[in-house]
């Protein structure tokens, strides 16, 4: 994410924007919904604008309480017995708990919006 | 009886597992109509278990340190063909296809898995009432909630229908519970406890760990749990620490701060602390006291700003790791004439409320020309908490806190306003927030007659030192306020 030069706290949450996240959120809301979402949504973030006074030019950000290495494993198969027939099963199991699949993949309706 | 007597008894032969479990299952039979502490009791499978361990006494061996103890899981870890729910209709009827490394730990030491506990939605809550399959009750009042978001976990322990549970905490969702309820609640150190295949919320924040109800049994659930694991890449590189071999050795000399800012005594800190709370977290502090340690004011001042950072920082990584509830790969699915409404129709109907509203604020933290002032932001505050207690643990061993800053409260009161139920985890949040260990001990009861939870942290790794303050404020506990629960 690029840096924003400008950090001061945005103004109160709309009604469209929380619109727009639900959208990007993959969420269908009512419109009464959306209304009661605006007024909560608006509340924890006018709680978290007490940040604002504090002095934070210069604060290095933390993301993780660890200091975070890459961790690499030996290249051998470690989910499932290695063998081919126990593998299969691992991944007849994993099908089994999707909602829809087909020969070995996960199945869903047509992508692009065109007949199957 | 507590879990390690039981295991004693399993270990010598003079109980049986089978004994043991069918009493639990008898307990459950008895009093889940009413508390509804579990998602699923797997009772064929838990007998089965049984006998097995059984079986390896009967042929002269040693099922382990927890053999025959019935151990509840909280419905967010993978149980291999048994279902995992998360308190989530999204998940309803999903079956892992493995299981976590804990449930695995728990297997070697000769536990018995008795069933799945209810829990808030995907772990956000701090009232149990956030589950799709009804609320818990808190089986110290049924008019209360038991706390949350592990309240299933706190429950099943307080009402005797397990002697050990394992909950997750992300914000304090063991330690709150576990205050609430009267029973013991631990956060370890961020990457003791092995997360793999436990289902994400915050991942720079989740942390499985053990509710007990003593101090000693706590400690003998997370040595078995805790250790290094290589399919966790957060997992921290060491053996799980000696915790029952230092229980005993008391807290003379240790230096122990009362963090101000977060127990309504300072002049610059949080409000909202009932008086009956700071009253019995000023007793537990005489208590460390009078066993040898000294104990003085603390300050963490930015622990003041956690709150509002934490709301910032968990829901923009829930945002991420519940983009994976797609209906494509696990649970439910809503059909719709293509992916992407198939993806909007199924987490519509899927997740409740308190998910979307933290999926939806941390979309937006996330977003662009939000990031800085949000999420950007909240990291740096993080930062400053992170320098705040390593400053503190200068000068002291430990630190104190209420765990939380009220007992139970009642079911239904703070469901409506969000905002009123995240102030519950005012204590909590720090610790998440830095990755260090704390945990709840009850320590007498309120005006109400309800429990009392004080929270001992301890730095990273501190859980040592941080455990046999626990058992100082419990011995304190059971001789002044008569209040433990030890059934």
């Amino acid at each position: 994410m690029e840096p924003d030069a400008d950090t001061s706290t945005p103004g109160r949450i709309t009604r469209d924007d929380v619109a727009y996240v639900a959208r990007l959120a993959r969420l269908n809301l009512t419109d009464s919904e959306l209304d009661g979402f605006t007024g909560q949504l608006a509340d924890v973030l006018e709680h978290a604008a007490d940040i604002e006074a504090l002095d934070l030019d210069g604060v290095a950000p933390t993301s993780h309480p660890l200091p975070l290495a890459n961790v690499l494993r030996a290249d051998v198969p470690t989910v499932g017995p290695a063998e081919e027939a126990d593998h299969r099963l691992f991944c007849d199991e994993v099908l089994a708990a999707a909602p829809a699949a087909e020969e070995s993949r996960f199945r869903v309706p047509p992508v692009l919006g065109e007949a199957p | 009886m507590s879990a390690l007597s039981l295991a004693a008894s399993v270990r010598s032969g003079e109980r049986s597992a089978r004994g043991i479990v069918e009493e639990h299952l008898a307990a459950i039979a008895d009093g889940e109509g009413e508390i509804h502490a579990f998602n699923l009791v797997t009772t064929d499978a838990a007998l089965e278990r049984a006998d097995r361990v059984d079986a390896v006494v009967a042929q002269g061996g040693d099922p382990g340190p927890l053999a025959g103890v019935p151990v509840a899981l909280k419905d967010n870890m993978c149980t291999r063909g048994v279902p995992t729910t998360c308190g989530s209709l999204i998940l309803d009827g999903w079956r892992p296809p493995y299981d976590a490394t804990v449930v695995e730990r728990l297997d070697a030491a000769g536990a018995v898995i008795i069933g799945k506990t209810n829990m808030d939605e995907f772990a956000m809550g701090s009232s149990t009432e956030n589950s799709a399959f009804g609320p818990t009750l808190n089986p110290r009042d049924t008019t209360r909630v038991p706390g949350g978001s592990s309240g299933g976990s706190a429950a099943a322990v307080a009402a005797g229908f397990t002697p050990l549970s394992l909950g997750s905490d992300t914000g304090g969702s063991i330690r709150q519970p576990a205050a609430l309820c009267g029973v013991v609640g631990v956060k370890p150190t961020y990457g003791a406890v092995s997360r793999y295949g436990l289902v994400a919320f915050a991942s720079s924040l989740d942390q499985i760990g053990p509710f007990a109800r003593n101090v000693a049994d706590a400690a003998l659930l997370l040595e078995a749990v805790a250790g290094h694991d290589p399919l966790d890449s957060t997992s921290i590189p060491v053996s799980a620490p000696d915790l029952l071999g230092v229980l005993d050795r008391g807290v003379e000399g240790l230096r122990v701060g009362i963090i101000e800012e977060i127990s309504g005594s300072g002049p610059t800190g949080l409000e909202g602390f009932a008086p009956d709370v700071q009253s019995r977290l000023a007793e537990a502090a005489e208590a460390l006291a009078a066993a040898g340690a000294v104990v003085e004011k603390a300050s963490v001042p930015s622990t003041v700003f956690g709150l509002s950072a934490y709301y910032v920082i968990a829901p923009a990584e829930a945002s991420s790791n519940l983009a994976r509830f797609d209906g494509v790969r696990f649970g439910l699915r809503v059909d719709a004439e293509n992916t992407v409404d198939m993806n909007a129709a199924t987490r519509t109907a899927g997740f409740g409320d308190e998910v979307k509203r933290r999926i939806m604020l941390g979309t937006y933290a996330l977003s662009a020309g939000y990031y800085d002032a949000y999420y950007g932001k909240s990291q740096k505050v993080r930062t400053l908490i992170v320098e705040d207690f390593a400053r503190a643990y200068q000068s002291f061993d430990l630190l104190l806190s209420p765990t939380a800053p009220t007992t139970a409260f009642p079911i239904g009161e703070k469901v409506d306003d969000p905002m009123l139920m995240y102030l519950n985890d005012v204590c909590t949040i720090p610790s998440n927030l830095a990755g260090h260990p704390a945990m709840s001990v009850p320590f007498g009861v309120g005006d109400d007659g309800l429990p009392v939870g004080v929270q001992v942290l301890a730095p990273a790794n501190g859980e040592p030192s941080m455990f046999r303050a626990a058992a100082v404020l419990e011995a304190a506990a059971g001789g002044s306020a008569g209040s433990r629960h030890d059934s």
